[in-house]
């Protein structure tokens, strides 16, 4: 971490960067917040460590309307993330000075939480510098020893690589930590019954409470103007009517980003209810995958996707199964 | 909306026998915004559009909805109606509640119920509609047709010699098409090439005619009126100013092993080459994949001797930009690959022949200067068996559902045409049925089995062997008989069905224009607008929209030509007005939108945008109204829904949703 704070300072001593998107130290030691740090003094509060899963790339949006160069730290898969806003014409590349900095795998406090352990007050070893082998959790009822791997986020399991799809230069080595099959979770579903997996998605998304956190932290939900906000539709009362509704509300979500989503899995991350949101990118992933090849969003700032493209050898939709 | 009238069509019988039309009426009266409501008997006749116009003039209505057929039948009927009254076409809804409602449903309690919710439908989305004013744009006073064959042909010249400008592009090095490989035609008998080549030299020689030959369409943009069409003239290696057609050429080049297009595959031609001897424009070209000097650099010869000093193997492509008025698609057919069937033996034996093949092998200028042999080994063939329907009516996915139409024919006339020449060879034919729906058919299939006395057996074939001897045996059944029949055969001769060219649907990608599940092109309207594609400004001659003879090709092909015509003699077109409209206020600028539109109508501008006080410079959607059609792809890509299709914005479709759901 020290070195990426005397990188910075040292960048602010250039004149390069005006400041820089980061994260800063939270009120909980597992809770670090994204954050500006207009000058290397207020660099004092940052923190890059395992509980640093936030991509930045969508505060971007804001860092583009900013005077000069930001500089913006980026894990290797919120460069996916930050290329397909540059796509999209939502941030400006010419403002960003991209830092891509390494990954271990980022942390998941409710995974810790879930293995029944309670009262803690601090956690040890989810330093960047270090092994990210063993985490040392310390509770008001005494130490416990969790893996590190276990206590990961799902997406970590899963993870796209090492390498950035962008940047400007790069600080500090990542860790492998590939070990689950990222559509094992969308062909359990698919193999289940339509009466199961209504029930499924039906007892999954009754816990949602409409807090729209999901929506805000989306790099994907980058609308000016939500639709569920908007007046133009008549639609934004209506997702609050019923249960119904409100299921509906994350199923048009899915459609408004597919193609787009890049599978950051920060929609699960931050649901409070635990909603395993990123399911349903991945089944509109996985489906694209099947009809039109590998597709990842964000591999480049170029290529058009392929739900907004047009070739002769796409398949046509009757000739699909 | 206060003001909304309502008119329930009875269509007859048509929607009133499974409909409660007095109920719709009356279910119309309690929406919000209906003031008036009435039913009749047909609402299109003069009588009904008096009615109409009558209301919007007493009740001073702002918006009608009309319950009757689909509104591709009368919706323009209505809003001119709608228009002569005094209020703007664009305010006029059609519920549809007779194709997908009277007519599927036979309970009259279910037809009504869906007839009031579709009715409601409408009165929720007119209650939403704006008025709308079409644009204008110019006709450019030429015409495309893509396919030099008899359809194109025909209808290139019907649209020269009314005035207009036509170009042909033709991807084989010569016009003509599958017509000119016939040998003789039905049921007449007289030779193809006779009455096709005089229709080839009028096409070449009519001034108002340019041909691309050895061409084709790169790219279409555009709208009805003024297409602009990119086409690719491939490179012919031969300069076609300079070329005098001699054909020493093609004597003297040493790579002869390419397989004949012309003869079917069955013999060879040169690497440089004309397709055959009346060959229009009569001038070669070299084919790259065969020929020594464009592969290794070596050679040459054609080049020595070439007195005219044509050839030139440094040509390359060249595009050329031309803008249509109107667009005709004439791409014809092919033969199927028969790579289904191989229980004919057709892979395996030489002697298992296509009738397009046989064409090639009766003709003078065949690969057997017309005598009648076996590819195998020569000899005079003792018995030929025809089996018909290869490929044609079939209900499994193998082969094609349709019937080819052209097949129960041709066979006629080649069995009479052997038996004629070759009384010594016994012809069999094995048929599902023989079908001569035409002026003079059954005549003339009569005249094959009753004067020349061809063996028809009404019944299919399982399989051909081919045996040891050289022979062919046809396992087939005798239907009548009700037996299996075991025939020994020199030669087998396959009516294979016919398919679309697989080019078409490159081109009907290109234009838009819809094809149906064989590879059809669908027509405006399968018996009032038959020459028409549903897409404005594209029309369709010959077998590209469906199997036909020659003499219904080429009236086809006179039928496009005056829609061509009457289309090309307007100076101006009325555009349509439901075009794309997004809301800068709203817009992200993130190309979405820009990257689905087939029609290039979408681009960005920085823009100076008040949004709420606060001012700044922001990417946004502009739309070339010009060049949208309406086609409403930008409006479900835009994910925050500030695309709007006006006269469909999705309000007005959320509105539908609503009312419907209610």
């Amino acid at each position: 971490m020290q070195e990426i704070i005397s990188r910075l300072e040292e960048l602010f001593a250039e004149g390069k960067i005006n400041r820089v998107l980061g994260w800063k130290k939270g009120d909980l030691p597992y809770n670090p917040e994204p954050a500006y740090f207009e000058s290397a003094e207020a660099l004092k509060d940052f923190v890059y460590d395992g509980f640093c899963g936030a991509n930045l790339s969508k505060y971007f949006i804001q860092g583009s309307a900013f005077e000069g160069v930001t500089a913006i730290l980026l894990k290797p898969c919120d460069t996916y993330s930050f290329n397909q806003l540059i796509k999209e014409h939502r941030v400006d590349r010419e403002k960003a000075y991209i830092i891509g900095v390494g990954c271990k795998g980022k942390l998941n406090v409710e995974a810790i939480k879930a293995m029944g352990i309670k009262g803690i007050t601090d956690i040890k070893g989810a330093e960047i510098d270090g092994d990210c082998k063993e985490l040392t959790v310390e509770t008001l009822y005494g130490d416990k020893i969790v893996a590190y791997k276990d206590a990961m986020l799902e997406r970590c399991h899963v993870c796209k690589g090492k390498e950035h799809m962008v940047y400007d230069e790069l600080l500090l080595e990542s860790a492998d930590t590939l070990d689950g099959d990222r559509f094992a979770g969308v062909e359990a579903i698919e193999a289940m019954s339509p009466e199961e997996k209504f029930e499924f998605f039906r007892k999954e998304l009754s816990k949602c409470i409409r807090c729209n956190a999901c929506r805000n932290v989306c790099p994907a939900c980058s609308c000016r103007k939500c639709v569920f906000d908007s007046n133009k539709f008549d639609s934004e009362q209506k997702a609050n009517v019923d249960p119904f509704n409100e299921s509906m509300f994350h199923i048009i979500r899915a459609f408004h980003v597919a193609g787009r989503c890049t599978d950051c899995g920060e929609c699960s991350r931050v649901c409070p209810q635990g909603i395993p949101l990123h399911l349903f990118n991945r089944k509109f992933i996985k489906d694209i995958n099947e009809y039109y090849g590998d597709f990842i969003a964000g591999e480049n700032a170029e290529e058009k996707g392929p739900l907004t493209n047009f070739t002769l050898d796409d398949m046509e939709a009757s000739e699909r199964r | 909306m206060h003001g909304i009238g309502v008119f329930v069509c009875h269509c007859g019988s048509n929607i009133a026998a499974t409909v409660d039309v007095k109920k719709v009426v009356e279910m119309a009266r309690l929406e919000p915004g209906v003031v008036h409501a009435e039913d009749y008997q047909y609402m299109c006749s003069e009588a009904g559009q008096e009615k109409i116009a009558a209301a919007i003039r007493e009740k001073n209505l702002k918006g009608i909805v009309v319950c009757s057929c689909s509104p591709r039948m009368h919706e323009a009927t209505f809003r001119k109606c709608a228009e002569k009254a005094g209020i703007n076409p664009y305010m006029v809804e059609i519920a549809n509640i007779r194709e997908q409602c009277s007519w599927i449903h036979k309970d009259i309690a279910e037809g009504t119920e869906k007839a009031v919710i579709l009715t409601r439908a409408a009165i929720a989305k007119v209650n939403l509609n704006t008025s709308l004013v079409p644009g204008e744009s110019l006709v450019t006073k030429r015409a495309l047709v893509i396919g030099g064959g008899i359809a194109g042909i025909q209808t290139a010249l019907d649209i020269a010699d009314a005035g207009y400008e036509v170009d042909i592009v033709e991807k084989t090095p010569s016009i003509g098409g599958k017509m000119a490989q016939l040998d003789k035609t039905f049921p007449t008998l007289d030779c193809s090439a006779c009455i096709l080549t005089p229709k080839m030299v009028d096409a070449a020689a009519h001034e108002k005619i340019t041909l691309y030959t050895y061409s084709e369409i790169e790219k279409v943009s555009g709208f009805v009126g003024d297409f602009t069409v990119e086409i690719r003239k491939k490179a012919r290696y031969v300069n076609m100013d300079k070329c005098t057609g001699c054909g020493v050429c093609m004597e003297k080049c040493p790579s002869k092993k390419a397989l004949s297009e012309f003869n079917a595959g069955l013999n060879t031609r040169p690497a440089i080459y004309t397709p055959f001897a009346q060959a229009i424009p009569n001038v070669p070209v070299i084919d790259p994949t065969q020929c020594t000097k464009l592969k290794t650099g070596k050679c040459g010869l054609c080049e020595r001797f070439c007195q005219a000093g044509a050839i030139d193997y440094t040509q390359q492509d060249e595009i050329v930009t031309q803008k249509y008025g109107a667009i005709v698609v004439a791409t014809g057919f092919d033969v199927i690959k028969l790579d289904n069937y191989d229980e004919y033996a057709y892979s395996q034996s030489k002697d298992v022949i296509t009738s397009l093949e046989l064409e090639r092998i009766m003709n003078a200028a065949g690969p057997t200067k017309g005598h009648l042999e076996r590819m195998s080994d020569g000899k005079h063939p003792k018995n030929i068996v025809f089996i018909q329907c290869v490929g044609s009516r079939c209900n499994d996915s193998k082969g094609k559902p349709y019937c080819s139409k052209i097949c129960c024919m041709y066979t006629a006339k080649h069995a009479m045409l052997i038996r004629d020449k070759y009384p010594d060879v016994n012809v069999t034919v094995f048929y599902i049925d023989v079908r001569t729906p035409g002026k003079n058919f059954d005549e003339f299939y009569r005249r094959a089995v009753e004067e020349y006395g061809v063996n028809y057996v009404k019944g299919q074939v399982g399989k051909v062997t081919p045996e040891p001897d050289g022979s062919l045996t046809v396992h087939g059944v005798d239907l009548l008989e009700n037996k299996q029949l075991k025939v020994s055969a020199d030669m087998v001769v396959l009516a294979a069905a016919i398919e679309p060219n697989p080019a078409v649907r490159k081109i009907a990608t290109m234009l838009t224009a819809s094809i149906d599940t064989n590879n059809f092109l669908t027509e405006a309207h399968p018996k009032l607008r038959p020459v028409e594609s549903p897409t404005a400004g594209v029309f369709l001659s010959g077998v590209c929209q469906g199997p036909k003879d020659i003499p219904e090709t080429v009236s086809q092909a006179g039928a496009a030509a005056i829609k061509v015509v009457g289309l090309l003699a307007k100076d101006k077109l009325l555009t349509n007005p439901c075009t794309a409209k997004p809301d800068e206020l709203r817009c992200n600028g993130c190309s979405v939108c820009a990257n689905v539109c087939p029609y290039g109508a979408i681009s960005y501008e920085d823009k100076l945008v008040n949004d709420h006080g606060v001012r700044e410079t922001r990417r946004v959607a502009v739309v070339n109204s010009a060049l949208c059609q309406g086609c409403g792809a930008c409006t479900v890509a835009c994910p925050s829904g500030v695309m709007d299709l006006q006269g469909f914005s999705n309000r007005q479709i959320i509105a539908e949703v609503d009312a419907i759901c209610r």
